[in-house]
């Protein structure tokens, strides 16, 4: 291992000890899938209710 | 050698409503609430950017250097990330982050910024008035907007190598990390009269290579500003990319993405499967086939379909973290994470979509979609069903569909109240960020490689930061936290 090389690898430790660790919370995702039927009895009380209308309303000026 | 993937994501919303239905007034309402709430106000500086320089090195082209609009709202926020006006959207582009799982949580932060500029702006606004806001990237009727992806890539990649060894995966990668989209809104796509696309933004592309981001765009882009020492580094800027709400998916397609430009700088383009042979019509065919089946004919003669070529590039990956463990995209057992939960999500959306729709943002569409359909005995066509689709990507927590889906959750709540004040410790964005809280007052303008300071004695003074991965926590907090002003600070600077 050259020099150089070592200094990349002690780097990366320190970098690996500071960022967060990976976690995913796998629970929520396999609770509600278990579930869809309440799912979309949530859905139905939060989609905008003129619906026609809000997706017309929504245009948007090009970007990048 | 690969060197440290340095990567961001920059974001423009989707904007609606606002004082006259004006989505520049409303973008720049929505920025200055937040600069309002406590966030800075220091100006964007534009020394230094050049937009119109190509990387393939070519002059004359054709192409214009985008706008800029520096009479609009534009400011640096303490976590080091840019929050402005770009068209006619508010943007945030995140700070500088040294790995896949960090620029994940600052992407998440931009949605929490986002979400609390909405709060403030629309508490003043009149009902009548009010904003919302969209991480999507299309209108549903031919107009899109970007999400783009940034990596620090070295200079010593020739260009052409980045082309043939990076299309497979930009024209593939929508398999995994797609949005969704119902229907279609450009003339090709609509002659196929889709009812579901896997991507908002595959349709747009219209070239494989150039610099264009409004028009004719390309599937890589060539813009050459490295916001770095331009000897020694390309910024790969990446504009195919969908606007992801599921925090894994976004996770995937930085560390994928990631992961295959350290393999190609380390072990070169030829190792990559080959590219479709027209790159353009795979990227929209490939979107238009939610079955997966579609294969598109490549350079070798032989038929992949996208899963095929995202199967092909997992493998590269694999083999190369096995042999080097890709130091230079993130620790260990990051890479190790990345590898595990793009092959999930590739394995399940080829046995059954709906097994990943905690994952894969167009599968947690596509599933509630289908659902609400068959209960509801709606035509493909149903206003309600595009209303999902908008809805999925809406801010507003009580409007929120994504929030709803069970999509799995990488970082709770407290990181990302956190990343949404402080600075990434891991690159020159901690300093950026640091110096823009304790210095508001002394800073007259930032940007993403150096920082001008006016003492109000004297000429102002640029700081540059053309290394990335200079200005760090660990370079740097102890001399911040010793300096009790920017004179201070200036002067241990130069010593």
């Amino acid at each position: 291992m050259t020099e150089q090389e070592r200094i990349q690898k002690q780097r990366t430790t320190r970098t690996a000890a500071e960022a967060p660790e990976v976690s995913i919370d796998t629970t929520k995702g396999e609770q509600l899938k278990a579930d869809l039927d309440d799912l979309l009895d949530e859905i139905d009380e939060v989609l905008e209710e003129n619906a026609e209308e809000f997706v017309r309303n929504y245009v948007q000026k090009g970007g990048q | 050698m690969a060197i440290e993937k340095v990567l961001g994501i920059e974001t423009e919303y989707g904007v609606a409503g606002g004082p006259d239905q004006d989505p520049i007034l409303a973008s720049s309402i929505i920025v200055n609430a937040y600069a309002q709430q406590g966030a800075s106000r220091i100006n964007w500086d534009f020394e230094g950017e050049t937009p119109d320089l190509d990387a393939r090195g070519l002059s004359g082209l054709t192409a214009f250097a985008p706008i800029v609009e520096t009479h609009l709202a534009n400011t640096v926020l303490s976590n080091g990330a840019r929050l402005y006006v770009d068209h006619a959207h508010p943007e945030y582009s995140s700070p500088e982050c040294r790995t896949p799982l960090e620029a994940t949580l600052y992407d998440v932060a931009g949605e929490e910024v986002l979400r609390r500029a909405l709060s403030t702006a629309n508490a003043s606004l009149d009902p009548s008035d009010a904003i919302t806001l969209y991480k999507n990237n299309s209108d549903g009727k031919g107009n899109s907007y970007g999400t783009h992806e940034n990596y620090l890539v070295s200079r010593q990649v020739d260009f052409s190598d980045v082309v043939r060894a990076m299309v497979p995966h930009f024209v593939s990668r929508q398999v995994v990390v797609g949005a969704g989209k119902v229907g279609a809104e450009t003339d090709d796509a609509l002659s196929h009269a889709p009812s579901f696309q896997l991507s908002q933004r595959a349709e747009f592309f219209e070239e494989v290579v150039g610099l264009e981001t409004t028009l004719k765009r390309p599937i890589i882009n060539t813009r050459d500003e490295p916001h770095s020492d331009a000897e020694r580094f390309r910024r790969l800027h990446v504009i195919i990319g969908d606007a992801n709400m599921s925090q894994v998916a976004t996770f995937v397609k930085l560390g994928s993405t990631a992961l295959l430009l350290a393999v190609l700088e380390d072990r070169g383009a030829a190792v990559f499967p080959p590219p479709p042979r027209h790159p353009v019509r795979a990227v929209r065919h490939f979107a238009l086939d939610p079955s997966l089946r579609a294969v598109e004919q490549a350079d070798d003669g032989v038929s992949y379909s996208a899963w095929d070529l995202q199967d092909a590039l997992w493998h590269l990956a694999q083999d190369y973290v096995a042999a080097t463990g890709a130091p230079a995209v993130a620790s260990e057992s990051e890479v190790a994470e990345i590898l595990t939960q793009w092959r999930e999500m590739l394995d399940g959306v080829r046995a059954d979509p709906s097994g990943v729709a905690d994952r894969v943002d167009w599968a947690a569409k596509q599933r509630v979609l289908e659902g609400y359909r068959e209960r509801h005995d709606l035509p493909a066509t149903d206003a309600r069903l595009r209303a999902i689709d908008l809805q999925y990507h809406d801010l507003r927590p009580e409007r929120s569909l994504s929030a709803r889906v069970g999509l799995r959750q990488i970082f709770e709540v407290t990181p990302v109240r956190e990343a949404v004040h402080n600075p990434p410790r891991s690159t020159r964005a901690f300093f950026r960020g640091r110096c823009v809280e304790r210095f508001p007052d002394e800073i007259v303008a930032a940007n993403w490689d150096s920082l001008v300071f006016d003492l109000g004695d004297g000429p102002l003074q640029r700081v540059p930061m053309m290394d990335p991965l200079r200005g760090t926590a660990e370079l740097t907090e102890n001399l911040l936290e010793t300096s009790t002003s920017a004179a201070d600070l200036l002067r241990a600077l130069d010593g």
